[in-house]
């Protein structure tokens, strides 16, 4: 089975075109970062509270925005996180009410605004911010309710934490989903320590500006010097240029991938950070195996113009190109469709990413070495970028 | 020949069991399942298996104020006993100059001898004179340096106790990033992290310092009552007043503790015969007692100079009963404590107070239930990914696509079994390194049968044919993971947490690689062609 063989396709003709699908995308992200969305970052790199809810119905927006007001929560916002089954939400602070001082205190109180109907002298079991196996079994040692050692309750313990967070997902909807899993005399006890409050807690973040910086520099630092040695080496095995223009195409993928984040206002976290690093990785890849091609057609063929042998190079690497990247879209695009809302800004920039990355080494790397032999033509006559320095076999 | 390609498919079969016993670790053996085992070696990160992420800052302010704080004291004390009168001798400013401490109107004509007992007996300080009888004595910028690296050290082991009693397992704590003081905790699966936050942060600094006079309403009562003044060697500290009902009150204390933190050999919790109601019991370590043994025995009732005892939690004065006799080392905290309340007091005390107070910088909980629900919807999406690329190229390739597919889980299993050898633990950045690893394993072997198609395609035997693919295709396989790798070390050394799960992840898929796609693959190729006869083709 074949799908490509023997193309012949101008590309360098198409430059301008490319430069203009190039432009519009880099433009259009630049200019939502200026002056639309920005750029959206996560609450990793900004600092901010996070609290991820599940509630036993479905929830009401009006209930909760009164809730919050009423805690004084005014700039708290939320929005349902997942598919509206789940009945999931995620309630939010922004970074200037995450005090360094006293981080915890936009959690507790988000958590405190939600508990609508506390019962006097019980807990909320599904509170699983403060109630987890060691309070169930501190509760039930205290009570006794089979008359034995306090570390007979483990288990005991254990398999209710187990009904709440594996069975059912985060949330006990009343204290008899218990029936049938523990003894009666210990549901009992259970019943008289603790209720079921209409929502239990399924994540917290809470980030600090301090480490939010921290991140944000380091994150900075690690691209930026990720960048230079890949240039360093590069020039060592082919010639400056070569590192220039493959720098040059990745930067212009990272600029429309995170270009493509503010566009859809998607929140830029670490996770994100990992994926394009991953794309970064990816189309690097890409534009050395056009480049690799090109030096070995550089030696073989040195009555051709560097346009015809880069012409030449993209055609006779575009079946394994187009093969390559098809197949790993094929799995980024499951990871997208199937993921989970968890993995869903991670795969958007690789989905995005991977086509980018392709495209970029056959449409900005590569014409960019012909750019720069046209332009030191034009100054002063110069030889070709032959290059000469690999070990390129004939 | 043939005598090759067996050496060859021996070392590839030895590699791929050491890593498969990487993956799967001794419990296969003991019959466990294979679930088990690899869920065993495999170590998931919190991410994706739920746990508490904490970033602390360590206050080292603290450490160096409770060193001058004593350097204040012993000042006192040692020109006192030299003869040498004074103005003041205090610290100018607690916040920003916490180092500093500052002698105000020495006498003029002892600068010699001042000297002399800087060099003796203050060496870790510099002292600068600026006339007039004022001196500043401040602390080494290497001894403060190695001070806050002694005290961040405390820290970790203090909370690495605490974590302990907790019975938190695999708990992972140390130090987060490079000199700025700051601590990371990360506690898989824990239960109630609020509580466990609550443990890790109080500093359980308990504190028994003299205490005079009674107990005041607030600050202005406590200086009135001192004829508006406070003796230079107390300060006044809030607390509980005494009744029950236990609203704010302050007492006056000494400044300098008798006995401090590290002074507790060993805490646990009792009951108190007359009321059943839970206190905690502490008892000090030998020399503390001895220290102990005179201060009461110089302040008990009847005693040469009669005083209470301030028993001092966290800056906060728990109790100040009056002494009834000589006590030698041991004492006990009462005070509208639960049981578990008690129990945790005792835990603390154990565990060693922390030799500085500690700020949460970031706090994250993920829950066992999303962890769970998360990595299940990703790692099916990602096992359905990777089926249908190893689907395609048994269709594109044919009898091909069985090496490609061969060398791609080998490459798998060699990147788990690392992991599972070096304890790496699994994030989802790393499964962001392990996508981009497998992206370039299938990549290698594409380029690898393109070539070998363009060479048969030109004319060439079979044999002459692979043998050139392999030959081309390897300079750009090499260039593209050099520089990959190259990038990736870079990311391990810049980044932190989770960028560095993703360079490992990626470094040592690629390596594995570069083993798999050419090596192995070669290897089937020799294998498959030793068996043709010449002239048959070749299935690609």
């Amino acid at each position: 089975m074949e799908f490509f063989r023997n193309t012949n396709i101008d590309f360098l003709g198409k430059k301008w075109y490319f430069l203009g699908f190039s432009l519009v995308f880099s433009v259009a992200g630049i200019l939502s970062m200026l002056f639309w969305h920005h750029v959206p970052l996560g609450i990793d790199f900004r600092g901010g509270t996070l609290v991820y809810v599940k509630f036993a119905v479905k929830p009401v927006d009006a209930e909760i925005r009164t809730a919050l007001d009423k805690a004084g929560l005014h700039n708290a916002n939320f929005q349902t996180y997942g598919p509206a089954s789940a009945n999931e939400m995620v309630i939010r602070l922004d970074e200037k009410d995450t005090n360094e001082a006293d981080i915890s205190r936009g959690k507790d109180s988000i958590i405190a605004a939600l508990e609508t109907s506390p019962v006097a002298g019980k807990k909320n079991i599904n509170n699983s911010d403060r109630i987890g196996m060691a309070a169930v079994r501190a509760e039930l040692a205290e009570r006794d309710p089979l008359h034995v050692a306090s570390t007979e309750y483990d288990a005991q313990a254990r398999k209710v934490m187990d009904v709440r967070d594996t069975v059912n997902h985060g949330i006990l909807r009343s204290m008899d989903d218990l029936q049938g899993q523990v003894p009666g005399p210990v549901l009992d006890a259970l019943k008289q320590g603790f209720y079921t409050a209409n929502y239990g807690i399924r994540q917290s973040d809470v980030v600090g500006p301090q480490v939010g910086d921290q991140l944000k520099q380091q994150a900075r630092l690690a691209v930026g010097f990720s960048l230079l040695g890949m240039l360093v080496y590069l020039w060592f095995r082919f010639e400056l240029i070569y590192g220039v223009a493959a720098v040059v195409a990745v930067f212009h993928d990272t600029l429309i991938t995170v270009g493509a984040f503010s566009l859809t206002n998607q929140e830029i976290t670490l996770t994100v950070i990992a994926a394009i690093l991953t794309l970064v990785g990816y189309s690097m890849n890409d534009t050395i195996v056009v480049f690799d091609r090109i030096r070995e057609n550089v030696k073989l063929l040195r009555r051709e113009s560097l346009a015809d042998i880069v012409n030449r190079s993209i055609n006779q690497t575009l079946s394994r190109t187009i093969l390559t990247s098809g197949l790993t879209f094929l799995t980024v695009l499951s990871l997208f469709l199937f993921g989970g809302e968890v993995l869903r800004g991670f795969s958007f920039a690789l989905v995005v990413g991977i086509v980018i990355g392709t495209y970029s080494s056959i449409a900005v790397a590569a014409p960019m070495l012909v750019a720069y032999q046209d332009w030191r033509r034009s100054g002063a006559a110069v030889s070709a970028p032959a290059a000469g320095k690999g070990r390129a076999k004939a | 020949m043939q005598k090759n390609l067996l050496t060859k498919t021996i070392i590839i079969i030895a590699i791929l069991l050491i890593f498969v016993y990487g993956i799967l670790g001794p419990k296969i053996f003991s019959g466990e399942g294979l679930k088990a085992s690899l869920l065993d070696r495999i170590k998931l990160g919190l991410d994706l298996k739920g746990g508490t992420h904490l970033i602390l800052q360590v206050q080292v302010n603290d450490a160096i104020n409770s060193e001058t704080d004593r350097a204040v004291e012993s000042l006192r004390d040692e020109l006192s006993k030299a003869g040498i009168t004074f103005l003041d001798i205090s610290k100018p400013d607690r916040d920003e100059h916490a180092a500093q401490v500052a002698i105000k109107g020495a006498s003029l004509d002892a600068a010699s001898k001042l000297r002399g007992i800087f060099t003796d007996r203050y060496r870790e300080y510099d002292s600068t004179n600026s006339g007039e009888g004022n001196w500043t004595l401040a602390l080494k910028p290497t001894y403060i340096a190695d001070l806050k690296t002694r005290t961040v050290d405390l820290c970790i082991e203090a909370i690495r106790r605490r974590v302990d009693t907790l019975g938190v397992s695999e708990p992972a704590i140390q130090r987060n990033g490079f000199g700025n003081n700051q601590i990371l905790v990360q506690l898989p699966g824990v239960d109630d992290p609020g509580r466990v936050k609550d443990i890790i942060q109080s500093t359980a600094r308990l504190e028994l310092r003299e205490s005079r006079g009674g107990v005041y309403a607030n600050e202005q009562e406590a200086i009135n009552a001192n004829q508006g003044q406070i003796p230079p060697n107390m300060v006044l500290i809030h607390g509980k007043s005494d009744s029950r009902a236990g609203g704010d009150a302050v007492y006056l204390v000494s400044r300098v503790p008798v006995a401090s933190g590290t002074d507790i050999r060993d805490a646990q919790t009792g009951t108190k015969s007359e009321t059943g109601e839970p206190i905690v019991r502490f008892f000090l370590t030998v020399e503390a007692g001895k220290k102990f043994a005179a201060f009461t025995e110089l302040h008990k009732k009847g005693g040469v100079d009669p005083a209470n005892l301030g028993i001092v939690l966290d800056d906060h004065v728990i109790s100040a009963p009056s002494i009834n006799s000589q006590i030698h080392d041991e004492g006990y905290i009462e005070g509208g404590f639960t049981e578990q309340s008690a129990s945790d007091l005792a835990k603390l005390l154990q565990s060693g107070s922390l030799p500085a107070s500690l700020h949460y910088l970031t706090e994250r909980t993920i829950g066992p239930a999303l962890g769970a629900d998360s990595i299940k919807a990703g790692v099916n999406a990602a096992i359905a990914g990777m089926l249908a690329v190893l689907i395609f190229m048994l269709i594109y390739y044919r009898g091909a696509g069985i090496n490609a597919n061969v060398a791609l889980i080998f490459n798998l299993v060699i990147l788990l079994g690392f992991m599972g050898f070096s304890g790496t633990v699994l994030t989802l950045p790393g499964i962001a390194g392990v996508i981009l690893t497998v992206g370039m394993g299938v990549d290698s072997n594409v380029l690898i049968f393109e070539r070998i198609r363009e060479e048969l395609r030109a004319g060439k035997a079979p044999a002459a044919a692979v043998d050139q693919g392999f030959d081309r295709a390897w300079t750009t396989i090499l260039d593209t993971h050099v520089t990959t790798i190259v990038s990736a070390i870079i990311l391990f050394f810049v980044g932190s947490g989770p960028v560095r799960g993703f360079a490992v992840t990626l470094t040592f898929g690629l390596l594995a690689n570069l083993f798999t796609a050419v090596f192995v693959s070669r290897v089937i190729f020799d294998a498959i062609l030793s068996r043709k006869q010449r002239g048959e083709a070749l299935s690609i």
